[in-house]
């Protein structure tokens, strides 16, 4: 029987990626390679003021004398930085109209199930569109503006909100913070940029939809969402790729900045794609993500679905400065064929009565490695601090790999900590149970799966909630037999 | 409804079933009693289609076809239902999402109409609370935390909603105090009717007080050594399996 079982997990997890085409466009591309030059050709081409190309450049120095990281647990074929391009966006100018775009972009989003039009968009649900390096349309920015939220591409922020973006970019992540990050500072492209005023409660969901399209391409882009005193936001991205046989690689940064009684919720569902079932290709999906609760009481949620990438590289954390504040992690990591994923999370505890929360949902297939790292630090001020972590992991056949890495750093005797971890298999009591009542494999598979994730897609807003749960069930379709 | 010829399986090369024969028709309620380790639930087991379980000869039919080599999840939805010696946790999926989608799964095989909310809703309360059970019972994970005594009435829910033909109890009065018992009993009761069979495997006669078996086997090492009446549960009870072994 479990050579049946395993013969059918061999034969299958070969789903096809739905998202892996290409869109054939014109495209401005940068030749490959890296120097002050092409930083600066980036810069002029987005109109960038002097301190922005500045900046970039102090960021270039520190990255040319960093060291690639290499603790994580990936095993990946290195980049080789100077056969990257790292610029390409389609030729054709964006406009505050959205009757502008491209109508192959429009096209291309709308097999990805991402309307740009408003009217047949989610209600209530605004887009960024990202394509490549450059963000193609952004929708619903008049209703938005009337509540005083700015929710536009990066680039444009550099241009309407100087002073808003000299302020925050890099407060929450220097640029020399990490080799990843360095690059990021460096050559970012474009992003989104939100700004919630005082007292605003966010009327509709934000987003962004990343799209990588050229290749030999990496895609840099940077987002940084601030929230004034009072104000809540709640903020989605997803991404996809074509498939490629080449690795490409994705390195993005995203600062969270919540004031005084603000929320911000963040929440991603990265679908990126792969690579084939035997490892080849696939993005390298290498994100700097962190959040700073700066005022008393703020709050920073992270929710993340990830099931995409070659290799993913992650750990989005929460600085909680403020007295009272909140961090919460949430994550569900997928990995089957030979995907590899180590993610986690890092909590900063440095106000008083500050409290984090962990829960984070590995689940691997085929020969998928999975690993949590995750870091609470609690520091010297942080009196009553408080930290749970979970972190549960289940193993679906008997190739693949799941990690624990947890970090525990207390400098104050009033903390209290929790951690708990499980790792377990899909049992075949569990399947015979199911089967017993007439429910098939899939279904089994996917119902057992869904229950173990309930905890974290329970912290996703109502649609992509839905989009989630059919992500892993597709993911994981055939994944036992 | 059922019937079982020469049947003989193993577990890892060790022979458990030695060539049972069986044969249950239809609104027959029939005992199989016997010892610990004398391969009562494996019978069970085999008979739903546990794949842990090598099947070395014999068939097992279930009205007039041949369903040993059939998947577990069609014998299901032929109408076999097993209840769970020891029923496995789920974490995570709710008893209402389970039973709709067992439910569901049946409907479709029989080219039925899903259930919708309000019918099941309706009989699920209208069981639980014969069960003795609370309606917020189908919020809870499927056997996740549950007691002895609310596994063995889940298992009594699943029965009485998904109403099958072949209802085959393994053990199900193990664990259980006395109100349990009667409860589960009433149950097993209640969804006996002419048209459906009930095997009931045990060690003990203390559930056959409340449900009366129309056969009783009684099973030694493998097969099936004798078959008769009530009588039988007393001699068991008066003399123990002993003198029925040779």
């Amino acid at each position: 029987m479990v050579d049946k079982n395993q013969q059918i997990i061999d034969s299958t997890l070969d789903q096809e990626y739905k998202y892996g085409f290409t869109t054939d466009i014109e495209q401005t591309t940068f030749e490959p390679g890296l120097n002050e030059e092409v930083i600066t050709k980036l810069s002029k081409l987005k109109k960038e003021p002097q301190w922005l190309l500045d900046w970039r450049l102090k960021a270039y120095e520190s990255w040319k004398k960093m060291e690639e990281p290499t603790w994580a647990q990936v095993d990946y074929t290195p980049v080789d930085y100077q056969a990257l391009s790292y610029y390409s966006a389609p030729k054709y100018k964006k406009n505050d109209s959205l009757d502008d775009v491209d109508p192959d972009i429009i096209e291309t989003y709308n097999k990805l199930g991402i309307s740009l039009n408003e009217q047949k968009r989610l209600e209530g649900v605004a887009v960024d569109a990202v394509f490549d390096s450059v963000s193609v349309a952004t929708t619903f920015k008049e209703e938005l503006s009337k509540h005083g939220v700015i929710f536009c591409s990066f680039s444009e922020a550099v241009i309407n909100h100087p002073e808003l973006v000299k302020k925050y970019l890099g407060s929450v992540i220097p640029r020399t913070d990490n080799y990843f990050a360095a690059l990021n500072s460096a050559v970012f492209s474009d992003g989104s940029f939100v700004y919630i005023p005082k007292g605003v409660r966010c009327p509709m969901e934000l987003s962004t939809y990343f799209r990588i399209n050229a290749a030999n391409t990496g895609q840099f882009e940077r987002t940084l969402i601030i929230a004034d005193e009072g104000s809540h936001v709640s903020y989605l991205e997803g991404c996809t790729a074509p498939m490629r046989d080449e690795n490409q690689l994705h390195a993005a940064c995203v600062e969270l900045v919540a004031h005084k009684d603000a929320t911000i919720k963040y929440s991603t569902i990265q679908n990126w794609y792969s690579g084939d079932k035997e490892g080849k290709g696939g993005i390298y999906n290498f994100v700097t993500k962190r959040g700073k609760c700066v005022g008393d009481r703020s709050k920073i949620s992270w929710t993340q679905v990830e099931t995409g990438s070659a290799v993913t590289w992650k750990y989005p954390s929460v600085i909680m400065q403020g007295d009272d504040s909140v961090g919460e992690f949430y994550s569900v990591a997928v990995t089957k064929n030979k995907q590899q994923a180590d993610t986690g999370t890092k909590m900063i505890h440095i106000g008083k009565n500050t409290k984090s929360t962990i829960i984070s949902k590995g689940i691997s297939a085929g020969e998928g490695q999975n690993t949590y790292r995750g870091g609470v630090k609690i520091l010297k001020n942080a009196e009553n601090a408080r930290n749970f972590s979970q972190c549960d992991s289940i193993l679906i056949g008997d190739k693949c790999g799941a990690h624990t890495f947890p970090y525990i750093d207390v400098k104050n005797p009033t903390a209290k900590m929790e951690h708990e971890a499980t790792t377990s298999s899909i049992g075949e009591d569990q399947l015979f149970y199911c089967n017993q009542r007439g429910i098939n494999l899939d279904d089994a598979v996917s119902m057992i799966v869904n229950g173990f994730c309930k905890e974290v897609f329970a912290e996703l807003p109502m649609e992509f909630a839905v989009e989630a749960k059919q992500l892993i069930e597709v993911t994981l379709e055939n994944s036992v037999g | 409804m059922i019937k079982i010829k020469n049947l003989k399986a193993s577990i890892e090369d060790k022979d458990i079933l030695k060539g049972i024969d069986l044969d249950i028709p239809k609104g027959e309620v029939h005992v199989i009693m016997g010892r610990n380790g004398s391969g009562k639930s494996t019978l069970a087991n085999v008979i739903a289609g546990n794949e842990a379980y090598e099947v070395d000869g014999g068939t097992i039919e279930m009205n007039g076809d041949d369903i040993t080599e059939m998947s577990i999840e069609n014998r299901a939805l032929q109408g076999l239902f097993l209840c769970f010696q020891y029923p496995v946790a789920i974490p995570g999926v709710s008893m209402a999402y389970f039973l709709r989608a067992a439910l569901n799964a049946k409907n479709k095989h029989d080219g039925k109409e899903e259930m919708d909310a309000v019918e099941f809703l309706t009989s699920a309360k209208k069981i639980l609370s014969e069960l003795g059970l609370d309606d917020s019972f189908l919020k809870r994970s499927i056997n996740d935390g549950f007691s002895g005594g609310e596994k063995k009435k889940s298992e009594i829910l699943q029965l009485l909603m998904l109403n099958p033909q072949l209802a085959v109890l393994d053990e199900t009065d193990s664990g259980l105090d006395v109100d349990a018992l009667r409860t589960v009993a009433k149950g097993v009761n209640e969804f006996k009717n002419d048209n459906n069979s009930v095997l009931i495997i045990t060690h003990y006669q203390r559930l056959l007080e409340y449900i009366k078996p129309d056969v009783v086997h009684i099973m030694i090492d493998g097969k099936i050594v004798k078959s008769g009446d009530m009588t039988l549960v007393h001699e068991v009870e008066k003399n123990g399996y002993a003198w029925l072994a040779k």
